[in-house]
């Protein structure tokens, strides 16, 4: 499998803490990547990196290199919109807009410039049937968003990030905030995605990164501690402290 | 660090089990040897009645190991301290049955005198009775020096077996009308050394254990 994201020795100071140390990981394109680690360990500062959404908190200094595309995304000519719609998110809390079901999807093609209806209307129906919702929602687009369940919303959300197109979806504990039925209808949804986008997930639910993922990254106080094919990391772990980790002996 | 005290005290139960399991395997050899030099039919039944124990023992093992799977989701180590508890209980219920087999032979000398002394048969049965014992140790210390010893042990085993089968060949030459006991003589051998080779198993499940890797000892 091919790199998508070469991440290079990347280090990341929040003011003088150093959350991130010498990281250097190759994210393979179309598979789904699983981090883990503790709390504070550095993983969702380095999901977060993918995108620039660490641009917001003041004080955020990084050094090394982070290519998607074989593009340094922290280069001064990058557009962080552009950036943003290439490589999507989808975070802890469902988060759809007070709109309606039609409206949150169509939203990223909008502020895009798409604006013909017909083109819009296919937008939307492929996303939300990309990200398995449109089934249970085409009868009522107009409705708000907001009406509808924890575990659908979240799936909103994912067709949202689909709807302009990006070739990464990162996923940070998107699945904490929800039931069983609706992780794993998540998860089953992940396993369809890859097919055609690379994902990212930061998940606290070691057994779900067991379950989901191809690569699992288990750090550290922001080091690398091992990356391997998910079936070896949680089998048989080379350092003892994942071992320690995933076998729940950790702290 | 973190303990997970539920978890690891049924970890220990497990381990005890297996600890007890083979103490009564190796009583049970014992015992049908013993029975055996003896011809004494009583003491080779009381071994067979207590086979049902043992049969206990790996079904309760079975049962403490799919519930930590089920309720506790081991990985890893974990995981296969429990896969190897499974795969060593099955060869100690095989081990234990192949003693049941020794003392059946018992019943089938009654009334008779035995050709010879037992001498070869005791000796493999006492180094097999010793690897038994160190096999589960080796599995309760995780220690993979004393699972390969197993190997060299099965080894010396595999070469008494090769001598008593010649004996029993030329004796049966000699003297035809013996040949029915020196068949049953060559089962017990024939018993011994599957209880050796199972032993053997073990050392292998204790150094996928530790390892996470699959050796050959009986190779």
């Amino acid at each position: 499998m091919q790199a998508l994201i070469d991440i290079d020795q990347l280090d990341l100071y929040y003011g003088d803490f150093q959350a991130l140390k010498k990281v250097s990981l190759d994210i393979p394109e179309k598979a789904i990547t699983a981090f883990i680690g503790p709390s504070g360990c550095g993983k969702s500062t380095l999901l977060r990196t993918l995108n620039r959404m660490n641009d917001m908190i003041p004080g955020t200094r990084i050094e090394g290199s982070i290519k998607v595309s074989g593009k340094d995304i922290y280069s001064s000519d990058v557009d962080v919109e552009t950036l943003r719609k290439k490589v999507g998110m989808v975070f802890q809390q469902p988060n759809p807009f007070p709109k309606s079901i039609y409206d949150n999807v169509a939203y990223g093609p909008r502020l895009h410039g798409i604006a013909d209806k017909q083109r819009l209307d296919e937008i939307v129906e492929s996303s939300l049937r990309a990200a398995v919702l449109w089934d249970e929602v085409k009868d009522h687009l107009k409705r708000s968003a907001l009406g509808i369940s924890g575990g659908q919303q979240q799936r909103l959300c994912i067709a949202r990030a689909l709807a302009v197109e990006p070739d990464v979806l990162l996923m940070d504990e998107s699945t904490s905030a929800l039931d069983p039925i609706s992780t794993l209808k998540i998860e089953e949804l992940a396993q369809e995605l890859k097919k055609r986008y690379t994902i990212v997930m930061v998940t606290h639910n070691m057994h779900q990164a067991a379950r989901v993922s191809n690569q699992t990254v288990f750090f550290l106080n922001g080091e690398v501690i091992e990356y391997a094919e998910t079936e070896k990391l949680f089998s048989n772990p080379v350092d003892s402290r994942t071992e320690d980790y995933i076998s729940g002996r950790f702290g | 660090m973190t303990r997970r005290t539920e978890f690891d005290q049924h970890l220990n139960a497990l381990k005890e089990q297996l600890v007890e399991m083979g103490t009564r395997v190796e009583h049970a050899l014992a015992g049908a040897m013993d029975a055996l030099q003896k011809i004494d039919v009583d003491m080779a039944k009381k071994i067979i009645q207590d086979d049902v124990e043992i049969n206990r023992l790996e079904g309760q093992i079975t049962d403490i190991g799919s519930r930590l799977i089920a309720t506790q989701q081991p990985v890893a180590k974990d995981l296969r301290r429990i896969l190897a508890a499974f795969k060593i209980a099955s060869d100690l219920e095989r081990m234990a049955d192949l003693a049941v087999d020794i003392a059946k032979v018992v019943p089938r000398l009654e009334g008779q005198q035995l050709i010879k002394p037992l001498i070869d048969l005791p000796r493999m049965a006492e180094t097999v009775q010793t690897m038994t014992y160190e096999s589960i140790q080796s599995f309760i210390h995780e220690n993979v020096d004393l699972a390969y010893k197993m190997s060299k042990d099965d080894d010396a085993v595999d070469t008494l077996y090769n001598q008593i089968l010649h004996e029993m060949f030329s004796l049966m030459l000699q003297d035809p009308k013996s040949s029915n006991q020196v068949m049953q003589l060559m089962f017990v051998g024939r018993y011994i050394e599957r209880i050796g080779d199972h032993a053997t198993n073990i050392g292998e499940s204790v150094v996928y254990l530790v390892t996470g890797s699959r050796p050959d000892l009986n190779a």
